[in-house]
């Protein structure tokens, strides 16, 4: 491992963001039927700080007995909500979307806390966008009719929905805002390790007046997950996550009528040719796996360059690797942030090892990592071979594996040889090879020119083993409705 | 002057022995105190002027009983509110959907805290119960939420790829078609006017509003709600007058590119309909619309053009290369 040297001249002073922003309890229920309640067995968790490892709380951990008490209550709250007027879902919807905006900053640094991402990225990216996506959705409430599913489409009931720690209330508005515009009712369960926005959120539906029994939050692991997935009352499965555990609910689902999304993992291909605006290319190639901490499962986590320009492609992509700041997430300095759990940052370095094992070249930029917390500095493999565990398997990290192509041909079997299809890039001039490519990806999303751009109008989802179904846009009404 | 409205006779006499509205309000208020009259002013360009021409005329309420004098535009003040509405184009239809949707919702936030005095001026000028005229002012409310949510949905309803025959990709996106003119409803001064401006404004157009003739009113209100709802100075341009006046320079003009017709009778539709083909404005004929019934996408996708895009796909082989 090569580490270089960063130079010193212009440090930044700190920023942090404050934290007296949020008042973050002691302790939390679960939300049921528009309360706050313990879990049936009275079991709780500790969501911990991920960037200090300090206790931020305590969260009550959903049982099967519990799961049974909001899917009931989703139940009865279901019969109302689903013959409200459009109209007037809409403007619940509408009023979250407002009170998300108005509290955007507490939202951000609690986000922040709890996760171990940037506070930049919370505030400029995650929280823009879920406001956002409750106003695309507040808009769809009313003109369901209009939507192409046919005259009058109706919802399917009660949603369960199991949402991963990368993106915690980013991922709850994607699930929510469509599951609630097209009249269905909700139990959701956030991951165990970044429990807390969606307990505020469950605030901020109090704040809007959403019936009770509306929406209900879960806490929990995954075996809460289970019980919810495997509910009999349960007409609708959403869960964004592991391609393992998606294939577990996928077995689990079988021979039911409940209808199943499924947003897996990814091992998405950057693919660079010659001809590409280098410095724009390296940006995007930056973004594409250290955004959050590479903890995306649409991440470019794979750069195919074409190899006349590999060389130079590598020193502007280590220069710019080595002005990434990593550090407290709170500080508005800082790019890459904390690994989000212990776990994972165990399995990121156990693959990483791996990638070394098996004779692949890894590269840091020069970087102290905080003594306490979960951290892993920004890193890239070269000489790396489409066989080597670090081109095939998903790290979920700031791990970057590079690979390289000489035709246009080889890149696209090269990108499209990995058992996922969610995302992929292409970095040229020509915008006809741009087409021609994208036409030969197997992948759900593919950005030109650009990486990791995410819009509520826009359908998102995975081809192959990166899952089915698609979120985001009129595409993503769908899974809500019974058509 | 021979063209004031035949009521204003009727109205002064009926002033000899009641009183004005606005004073009767100010009064029951607070008996002791006199009340401050409301100059109502046209709304152009983000700006509240009087009218060029100096004039205004009387508006009564049902029982003949003086309201207010409104300003009755002149073609030169219609003039002006196209070179507002033309140059506040660009910002607004090159704003994001997203943007232009959270700008319609302001409007129905800012509404909805003044839902009273709406009501108020909607029963005066429709000469209907409060009650009648709360349930239009809801309504109203309720229509600018609806096209708030229009805006960044419209282009994938109508819009989409065309699978087309060739090596090509081709994409069809609607833009809006420029500065419309809007003559509004007669017959409902506010949930008419509404149901015919907000569908204009959604998709990225200008408008140049004609208020109902005989209740200008509410219109004149709704300007001052607008100029506080981050609606940029100019896409709304707000007239009050003698309707088939300002209506015939504006369908003659070489700079709108729309109109609609609402509040035309028949004689005046027909005129203005030729008038508006001497540059092949979009035209929308007058028609009888249940305004509290959900609108339909129609007045979105009269005022939009379609746009196809072309874009070579090429080939990835040696042979066959269309780069």
């Amino acid at each position: 491992m090569t580490i270089e040297k960063r130079s010193s001249a212009f440090e930044y002073a700190p920023a942090p963001e404050s934290r007296s922003v949020v008042d973050i309890a002691p302790s939390y229920g679960l939300f049921i039927d528009g309360e706050f309640t313990e879990a049936a067995d009275g079991k709780v968790f500790k969501t911990v700080s991920p960037s200090t490892e300090e206790v931020l709380s305590e969260v009550a951990r959903a049982g099967a007995a519990d799961v049974d008490r909001a899917v009931k209550a989703a139940r009865r709250a279901f019969e109302k909500w689903s013959a409200l007027p459009g109209s007037e879902r809409a403007k619940y919807l509408f009023r979250i979307a407002r009170i998300i905006q108005e509290r955007s900053r507490e939202l951000a640094v609690l986000e922040t806390l709890d996760n171990g991402k940037p506070i930049k990225e919370t505030r400029d990216a995650d929280l823009p966008l879920v406001a956002a996506h409750f106003f695309y959705y507040a808009g769809w409430a009313d003109k369901l009719d209009h939507a192409g599913f046919g005259a009058d489409p109706r919802p399917l009931g009660v949603a369960g929905q199991v949402i991963p720690w990368n993106f915690p209330l980013l991922m709850l508005a994607w699930k929510i805002a469509p599951a609630l515009a097209t009249g269905n009712t909700v139990v959701l369960k956030p991951a165990e390790t970044t429990p807390l926005s969606a307990l505020f959120f469950a605030d901020i539906c109090r704040q809007a007046g959403l019936p009770r029994g509306v929406v209900n939050i879960l806490p929990g692991y995954g075996d809460t997950g289970a019980a919810l997935v495997e509910h009999p009352d349960v007409n609708k499965v959403a869960f964004t996550g592991s391609t393992a555990v998606g294939k577990a609910i996928a077995r689990q689902v079988a021979g039911t009528d409940k209808k199943v999304t499924l947003e897996l993992g990814g091992k998405g291909a950057n693919i660079v040719f010659d001809d590409a605006p280098i410095d724009q290319a390296v940006e995007g190639v930056v973004t594409g796996i250290f955004f959050n901490q590479g903890q995306v499962c649409c991440a470019g986590s794979r750069l195919l360059v074409q190899e006349s320009i590999h060389d130079e492609l590598l020193d502007s992509l280590k220069r710019r690797l080595s002005t990434l700041r990593l550090g407290d997430p709170l500080d508005k300095n800082t790019d890459i942030g904390a690994i989000n759990s212990a776990e994972q940052l165990a399995r990121i370095s156990s693959l990483v090892e791996r990638g070394e094992a098996e004779g692949a070249e890894r590269w840091s930029p020069s970087c102290e990592l905080p003594s306490a917390g979960y951290w892993f500095a920004p890193t890239l493999f070269t000489n790396v071979t489409q066989a080597h565990t670090v081109a095939r398997d998903e790290i979920f990290g700031p791990v970057l594996s590079v690979l390289t192509f000489r035709t246009p041909d080889e890149a696209v079997a090269k990108a499209n040889n990995s058992q996922y299809g969610l995302s992929a890039g292409i970095w040229t001039e020509k915008g006809s090879r741009i087409l021609a490519v994208a036409s030969k990806l197997r992948a759900g999303v593919i950005w030109s020119n650009t990486f990791n751009k995410f819009d509520p109008t826009s359908p998102f989802g995975g081809y192959k083993e990166s899952g089915y179904g698609r979120e985001g846009g009129r595409h993503g009404l769908e899974a809500y409705l019974d058509v | 002057m021979s063209d004031k409205p035949k009521n204003t006779q009727k109205a002064k006499q009926a002033g000899q022995t009641k009183q004005t509205k606005q004073a009767e309000q100010a009064e029951q208020a607070e008996p002791r105190r006199l009340g401050v009259f409301k100059t109502y002013k046209l709304y152009v360009g983000g700006k509240f002027p009087r009218s060029e021409s100096g004039r205004v005329y009387e508006v009564t309420d049902s029982q003949g009983t003086w309201l207010a004098n409104a300003p009755r535009a002149s073609r030169k003040d219609a003039r002006d509110a196209v070179v507002a509405a033309r140059k506040a184009f660009g910002g607004w239809s090159g704003a994001t959907a997203y943007n232009r949707g959270q700008v319609l919702y302001r409007v129905a936030e800012m509404l909805e805290g003044r839902r009273d005095q709406f009501v108020r001026e909607v029963a005066d000028a429709d000469g209907t119960s409060k009650s009648k005229a709360a349930l239009q002012v809801d309504a109203a409310i309720d229509r600018w939420v609806w096209y708030a949510g229009w805006t960044d949905k419209i282009a994938q309803v109508v819009g989409g790829g065309n699978p087309v025959a060739g090596p090509y990709f081709n994409l069809s996106s609607p833009e809006p078609t420029g500065v419309v003119t809007v003559l509004a409803p007669q017959e409902s001064s506010f949930l008419g006017l509404v149901s015919v401006l907000a569908p204009v404004i959604a998709t990225g157009n200008t408008a140049v509003v004609i208020a109902s003739e005989k209740a200008p009113l509410p219109a004149l209100s709704l300007g001052e709600v607008l100029a506080t709802s981050d609606v940029p100075g100019g896409v709304v341009n707000i007239l009050t007058g003698g309707t088939a006046e300002i209506a015939a320079p504006l369908a003659a003009h070489q700079d709108v590119n729309a109109i609609d017709l609402a509040g035309a009778d028949e004689a005046l539709a027909k005129d203005l309909e030729i008038a508006a083909a001497d540059n092949l404005k979009r035209v929308v004929r007058p028609q009888s619309v249940d305004y509290f019934a959900t609108p339909g996408i129609e007045g979105l996708t009269a005022f939009l053009e379609t746009k196809t895009v072309w874009h070579p796909t090429g080939a990835l082989g040696a042979s066959g290369s269309s780069y």
